[in-house]
């Protein structure tokens, strides 16, 4: 049974002020109502301005994604009763969005290079915030500072064949809008999904407002399973809007296709027909993802695994070319996979890192003066001094107060020597010609030297010594 | 000179709903001069009301753009003026606060919506005053209150702050005793606002001239025909030969898209309206929802109780013309009359500098006397084309029927203002002479 699923995204645009006036969008840590003038409270009277900087970071996506700019396109009324919407009728855009047909190319569940088809991107204003009071209060509050924000809607073709590829597209989009610098991720609610999703041969079922993007596999997942069984006993999908519960996992009903709104749409007659075609020639794409991606396997000779997660966000892939040129190769293995797990398990963001110690580090490695055991060390210490605010040491700093620094031979003959010493019956298996034995007792000789030694090195040392003993 | 003006008029016409009993000013073009502004207009601190109790106790914390521009220019706003309620209507009786009366004969009305500006005007309450023109609620009251009227072309006055009827027709425009006086207050509101993005930036800096020699004046057969009172059509036709005697020509011209213009006219202002006015729901203006209901059976009980039958009646049109699987047959038919219109205007003005009818097809109603929507509707055929067309109309005083005012009403290009401004002026100055 084929799983059919296309999304709607809205996409919070980083502009500094609101889409029809002048308010600071930059509220995070703001009282409730204090970005706020008569446009975006929809006071009787206020007209509406236009943003540029939000069509101009429209248009931006819309090169971006490979989209045609019509002649003209048009902002409409969409007309409905919510104590959020301070207008009763949200500025949208209907039948004449800012841009249409796109594509984005994203790794389908075998592996190979997919294209989903963007069908219309299209500008709006983002409605209030209720908010409900705890304690069974019998109101609720309304906080307009996010009335007026931006939002790009973009829209694609029911392309996507999984839960998986939908989250592969998500972080595919969420990439690329930041790549364009028209979008923050950090921004709570600054992506909110809403997903179709339909079993081949069976009605569609709207899934609404998927806050976090991670959320979108799991709602997904969910309804997958839900609608199979179903069908499994013989029932049939109903056609509706369910809301996702992000807390237990679930999708539950919203309201059926006969509850459906009639929204009333017509011109917005208090702003005129946007003729932007022509701008889009003037707009500067930066590298984006898949470009960027080809340049480090050419430039730095990288493999692709490496080269796409270094890609995968801009901020990454940045650091990673300030800390390249010691040795590309070592430096990607390092940032990729060293660097980006310590990161994930401490919750750290890669802009709390210094790059220069970065750089210290790799130099570190390079030239062999620490084993790359005692450079994990060092790692882990500088960031834990990073995690906790204090000011981050440097590698050499860690080395040298922990010393890490690499064992020299005869620094750890005499450790060789009492480890021969302790362990008779894994030197008499390593003779009896036990493989293991060896890497056994290389490992209690790193282990007293606290990863200083170099294990390479260190099993030839120990095999000679057993060797010389026998002779 | 600026001072603070005392205002405290003898208001028998009931043409204000809020008066401004010491009313500052500042110097300018218009210092210390007393200037009413109709109630749909917001102005910062004065209650704002729209002549309806749902928006009772409203006080905007902020100036509409033209209110900035009259106080920068001096003027003492003395008052907020009574209209229709939200506009709608043409003798100022759907207002919540009472009815004005026409101050030349109190038993009629002063014509709407703008109609307490008007009386406030012909009363000399005040020299002039703000209306609004949505579908003549400026041109209507002036004739039937013998005042001076113009609707500005669509675009050339700031619509920020004038709460909304119908956005894609509306216009701030100047009522006065006198076409000189009319212009200068469109002198001063005629400013470009960045606000308004169906602005063009075409500042009206006019003095009347009263020179009409070789203007090409347009006589449209359907403004003289059925449903026009004959002898209004004849003291207009007869004024029309006054500019014939200025040294202007008469050509007949037609507007054949008028036949749908009223159907067009109702079906856009009403779906428009539904969507302006829904926003009053009882949370943020006038007396506050029942928060023991559920909220949207709060809102429609609301809504049911504060808005007059004829603002509700509007809405459910305007909701049922925009409804889908309506939309097309409705909304969409009445843009393409709308077209229309405009296209039948472009060919006239091809042949002709101006256009001139009568403004109003009978002289003011009795109070009480337009029982049925449909026949007050209908009074509306001569001026709403120009709000279709979105073409400038003045309305000026030429002669009397049954001792009522009869008024003529001049159109023009598309930013002519001046012009229509000009042969009202030439017209008025020749009678008053």
């Amino acid at each position: 049974m084929k799983t059919i699923i296309g999304l709607e995204i809205h996409v919070q645009l980083a502009t500094a002020t609101k889409l029809f006036c002048g308010c600071s969008t930059d509220y995070r840590d703001d009282e409730p109502n204090t970005h706020c003038c008569p446009i975006c409270l929809g006071l009787p009277g206020a007209l509406p301005r236009l943003n540029r900087k939000a069509v101009e970071y429209g248009l931006k996506v819309a090169k971006a994604l490979d989209m045609e700019v019509p002649e003209e396109s048009e902002f409409a009324r969409k007309n409905y009763f919510y104590p959020d919407l301070p207008k009763a009728y949200q500025i949208t855009q209907y039948d004449k969005p800012l841009a249409v047909a796109g594509t984005v190319e994203i790794e389908d569940d075998e592996g190979h290079e997919k294209l989903v088809r963007i069908t219309r991107v299209h500008l709006e204003e983002d409605p209030g915030r209720l908010v409900h009071v705890t304690g069974g209060s019998k109101y609720s509050l309304v906080d307009y500072n996010r009335s007026g924000i931006p939002l790009l809607e973009i829209v694609t073709e029911p392309d996507m064949r999984s839960p998986q590829e939908a989250r592969r597209f998500l972080n595919k989009l969420r990439t690329v809008l930041e790549y364009l610098g028209v979008f923050d991720g950090d921004r709570e609610g600054s992506l909110r999904v809403d997903a179709n999703i339909s079993l081949e041969g069976s009605e569609r079922v709207e899934v609404k407002n998927i806050s976090s993007y991670k959320g979108v596999e799991k709602a997904l997942t969910f309804e997958v399973t839900r609608q199979k069984n179903l069908l499994r006993r013989g029932q049939k999908v109903t056609r509706e809007t369910r809301h996702f519960m992000e807390g237990r996992g679930i999708t539950t009903s919203a309201r059926s296709k006969e509850e459906e709104h009639d929204y009333r749409y017509f011109p917005e007659p208090d702003l005129r027909p946007l003729r932007v075609a022509d701008w889009v020639a003037a707009i500067d794409l930066p590298e984006l993802p898949v470009a960027r991606k080809n340049r480090f396997m050419a430039e730095y000779g990288i493999s692709l695994n490496h080269a796409r997660t270094l890609t995968g966000d801009p901020k990454l892939a940045d650091f990673y070319e300030e800390v390249a040129e010691i040795d590309p190769v070592l430096a990607a293995t390092w940032v990729a996979d060293t660097l980006l797990g310590e990161l994930n398990y401490r919750d750290m963001d890669i802009a709390a890192v210094p790059p220069g110690h970065i750089r210290e580090l790799l130099g570190l490695l390079k030239t062999e003066t620490i084993t790359d055991a005692a450079g994990v060390q060092v790692l882990r210490e500088m960031l834990d001094a990073c995690a906790r605010g204090s000011p981050c040491e440097s590698p050499v700093a860690i080395m040298k107060r922990e010393g890490l620094g690499k064992a020299t031979g005869s620094e750890y003959a005499p450790i060789v020597q009492g480890v021969i010493a302790a362990n008779p019956q894994a030197v008499e298996d390593y003779r009896a010609g036990k493989k293991g034995a060896l890497n056994y007792l290389v490992g209690q000789v790193m282990k007293e030297t606290r990863g200083r030694a170099d294990p390479r090195e260190l099993g030839r040392i120990v095999s000679e010594c057993i060797d010389t003993d026998r002779v | 000179m600026a001072g603070t003006l005392d205002f405290s008029p003898d208001d028998r016409y009931n043409a204000f709903i809020t008066t401004c009993r010491e009313a500052p000013f500042s110097d300018g073009r218009l210092a210390g001069v007393a200037v009413a502004v109709k109630d749909n207009i917001s102005t910062a601190g004065i209650e704002t009301t729209c002549g309806s109790r749902i928006l009772e106790g409203y006080v905007p914390p902020y100036d509409a753009h033209v209110v900035g521009l009259l106080r920068n220019a001096g003027a003492a706003i003395v008052g907020k003026t009574n209209m229709d309620e939200f506009g709608m209507g043409s003798t100022t009786e759907t207002s919540a606060f009472g009815p004005t009366r026409n101050p030349v004969d109190q038993t009629r009305v002063p014509g709407g919506s703008s109609g307490g500006s008007a009386a406030a005007v012909a009363a000399g309450l005040v020299p002039m005053a703000l209306g609004t023109d949505t579908g003549g609620s400026i041109r209507c009251p002036a004739a039937f209150c013998g005042v001076v009227g113009l609707k500005p072309t669509y675009g050339r006055v700031s619509r920020h702050g004038l709460i909304a009827y119908a956005n894609s027709l509306e216009q701030i425009g100047p009522m006065a005793r006198t076409v000189e006086d009319a212009s200068r207050l469109m002198s001063v509101i005629a400013n470009y606002d960045p606000h308004d993005s169906t602005m063009l930036d075409k500042p009206y800096n006019h003095r009347p001239i009263a020179e009409i020699a070789g203007l090409r004046v347009g006589v449209p057969e359907e403004y003289f025909g059925e449903g026009v009172d004959p002898r209004i059509a004849k003291t207009v036709r007869d004024a029309v030969g006054v500019l014939e005697d200025l040294g202007a020509g008469t050509v007949p011209v037609s507007i054949p898209g008028m036949r749908h213009a009223l159907a067009a006219y109702y079906v856009i202002c009403t779906s428009e309206a539904s969507s302006n006015l829904a926003r009053f729901d009882g949370v943020r203006y006038g007396p506050a929802v029942d928060t023991r209901k559920s909220w949207h059976e709060a809102y429609q009980d609301l809504r049911r109780e504060l808005f007059g039958p004829e603002v509700r009646r509007r809405i459910m049109l305007g909701t049922f013309a925009l409804s889908a699987g309506y939309a097309g047959r409705y909304y969409a038919k009445a843009q393409l009359a709308r077209r229309n219109i405009q296209q039948d205007f472009e060919r006239a003005f091809r042949k002709v500098d101006i256009v001139a009818g009568p403004t109003m097809p009978t002289v003011a109603f009795r109070l009480g006397e337009k029982t049925d929507p449909l026949s007050m509707y209908l009074s509306d055929i001569l001026t709403v084309p120009a709000n279709l067309a979105g073409i400038p109309a003045i309305s000026v005083p030429c002669g009397r029927v049954d001792g009522l005012p009869v008024g003529l009403q001049l159109m023009g290009r598309p930013f002519e203002d001046e012009r229509v401004v000009d042969a009202a002026f030439a017209y008025e100055q020749e009678v008053r002479a």
